[in-house]
């Protein structure tokens, strides 16, 4: 993959926003949000420190998004304290969004205009002029490896493109703190790497990253730390590595069709079936290869616990509609 | 976190809060229509015209005069002031409901730093420029053509941009508390068509029944043409502030009520 541009963060010092240099990019407490008197999000505390990134994991329904939309302002909590970048949100949620990049769930760039225009109409809601946004688009445009796309029309463009404007899109203000809805859903494996590669060199540059996904391996490769939410309340929060050591034994087997079918369980081995994957889980590697050698010969999968392991131990196993 | 309770009611004592960041809204809509300002103004255009010069000829031979004015000239100005009201209305229906739901730009701006107030009063000022530049089309042909005249038909401008602020906003809160296009319909022939047929566009308020007349001035278009008719014709208008001031509280009302409903809408 070429080496693109990079976009470093210009340093000016915090201007105009008043943020102390330890302050943390976000902090909410007590943050709750009900709906008609059902409670979605149910006394979340998170912190997001400066120049981290955080990844917020849940099932569908956990209130992840609801919880980005409070932290941006965008819908006020029924209860709790709201800061971000030293902003009190939702009060001040505009001095707040003026310095920070918004990646949303579903595609909204402008279907009428095309690549350049999208940056320079978007720009214009920051109250950024043509011409200081034009100092930036051939820099955005390499960022997104979109240069030669510069005057192609949205519909033109396919999905890996489009998430990638977006992107250079939210990176027009040059912000401090960038979130990230679900950015690479419904991409194909390589427009997701490309992704990652971006969101890791935007975390180089300084910048706080904090992100939705229900992609475990996503969260291992970007996030610093991991916060799951479930049923709106934050259950785990800590880095990848801590949370596999926390929750879940080091060593793991997979087994599928005949040999998960005909697996019984015992006493020695944690066993988690997920629809007809049988899951098997312990502290000591031998034990586990031995007995699962025994009953099934080679037809099994050895790895090392991950972030899935964790999110399928502390969310449980049924299908969230 | 009182006072951002959701319900329509709190939103509603609330007062909008205009700011200047209204304007990348009404220039981003603006930039798109200059994209497409062939078909566009023909669209708006042509459709008033064509209903100008074949009602205007057709009925003018039968009706004649009508308050001292040729009919042509009595429908000319009457379509100014409906045209004005269509290209609103359309704007901040149709148009407006797209950005809204289907291309999500209300949703990627009020992730920059605009809020929902910005957001929908950029779009009704935009929609009043729409009102603006068909009026205007229909003004410039209407001089051509010989049938309007004098330095009051400049005054027009100014009295149509009201007017489009006004139906804009009306058209504003349907589209807000709308769920699909289909709910358009309901307002055009409940409220609009209606509007149009009683409000002096096509024959004067006169000769109607006096309970329909009267009901005819509790709405806004009559008055529009109350005012556009004599300044197009080289009259003065009588009852100015009033007819104005129908107007202004139509739009100001309307305005309000808009960015409640927007608010509660899209802040949940």
């Amino acid at each position: 993959m070429a080496r693109t541009a990079a976009l470093p963060r210009s340093d000016t010092p915090a201007a105009g926003s008043g943020v102390a240099a330890g302050a943390p990019a976000a902090l909410a407490q007590g943050l709750v949000k009900r709906y008609d008197g059902v409670t979605v999000v149910d006394g979340v505390d998170l912190t997001v420190e400066r120049g981290e990134c955080l990844a917020l994991l849940g099932p569908n329904g956990a209130g992840k998004t609801t919880t980005l939309r409070m932290l941006l302002g965008l819908t006020p909590p029924s209860a709790g304290e709201i800061r971000v970048l030293g902003h009190r949100v939702p009060e001040d949620a505009r001095a707040m969004r003026a310095d920070t990049g918004i990646v949303p769930q579903f595609d909204s760039l402008d279907p009428d205009f095309t690549v350049r225009e999208n940056l320079l109409t978007y720009g214009s809601y920051f109250g950024l002029s043509r011409r200081q946004v034009a100092a930036r688009i051939d820099d955005l445009l390499a960022f997104a490896e979109l240069r030669e796309r510069a005057d192609a029309p949205i519909n033109a463009l396919s999905g890996g493109m489009k998430r990638r404007l977006t992107l250079a899109r939210a990176l027009v203000n040059d912000p401090a703190l960038l979130v990230l809805d679900e950015p690479t859903t419904g991409l194909d494996p390589q427009a997701r790497q490309h992704i990652w590669e971006r969101l890791q060199r935007l975390r180089h540059d300084g910048r706080t990253l904090l992100l939705t996904t229900h992609y475990m391996e996503e969260a291992e490769r970007l996030a610093d730390r991991a916060a799951v939410i479930d049923g709106g309340r934050l259950i785990a929060c800590d880095r990848p590595r801590a949370l596999i050591a926390a929750h879940i034994e080091p060593h793991v087997v997979e087994l599928r069709g005949d040999a998960a079918a005909g697996w019984r369980d015992t006493d020695a081995i944690t066993t988690e079936r997920v629809g007809a994957t049988v899951l098997l889980y312990s502290g000591e590697r031998d034990g586990l290869l031995a007995a699962v050698e025994r009953h099934c010969g080679n037809d099994y999968l050895y790895r090392p616990a991950n972030l899935e392991d964790v999110f399928l131990r502390l969310t449980g196993r049924q299908v969230r509609e | 976190m009182s006072g951002y309770a959701g319900t329509l009611g709190a939103h509603l004592r609330r007062a909008p809060r205009p700011s200047l960041r209204f304007i990348p809204v009404w220039r981003r809509n603006f930039l798109v229509w200059r994209k497409l300002i062939v078909p566009s103004l023909l669209g708006n255009f042509a459709d008033p015209l064509l209903y100008l010069l074949v009602l205007g000829y057709g009925l003018g031979r039968l009706v004649g005069e009508v308050e001292g004015l040729g009919y042509m000239a009595f429908l000319a100005t009457g379509i100014v002031c409906s045209s004005a009201m269509m290209g609103a209305t359309f704007e901040a229906l149709y148009s407006a409901y797209t950005r809204l739901t289907m291309q999500q730009t209300w949703a990627a701006m009020l992730n920059a730093p605009l809020s929902v107030d910005d957001v929908v009063i950029g779009e009704i000022a935009w929609a009043a420029t729409k009102a603006l530049i068909n009026a205007a089309a229909i003004l410039v042909v209407t001089l051509i053509l010989g049938l309007a005249g004098g330095w009051g038909a400049v005054l027009v401008l100014p009295v149509v941009l009201l007017a489009g602020l006004c139906f804009a906003g009306l058209a504003m809160i349907v589209t807000t508390v709308s769920r699909s296009y289909d709910f358009f319909l309901y307002y055009f022939t409940l409220v609009i068509t209606p509007m149009m047929l009683v409000s002096g566009v096509f024959f004067p308020l006169s000769e109607l029944p006096d309970a329909v007349a009267r009901g005819a001035m509790a709405l806004p278009l009559a008055h529009v043409v109350a005012l556009v008719r004599p300044l197009m014709t080289g009259a003065w208008p009588s009852l100015i502030p009033l007819h104005l001031g129908v107007i202004a509280a139509y739009a100001a009302a309307a305005i309000w009520l808009a960015c409640a409903l927007a608010r509660r809408r899209l802040q949940t």
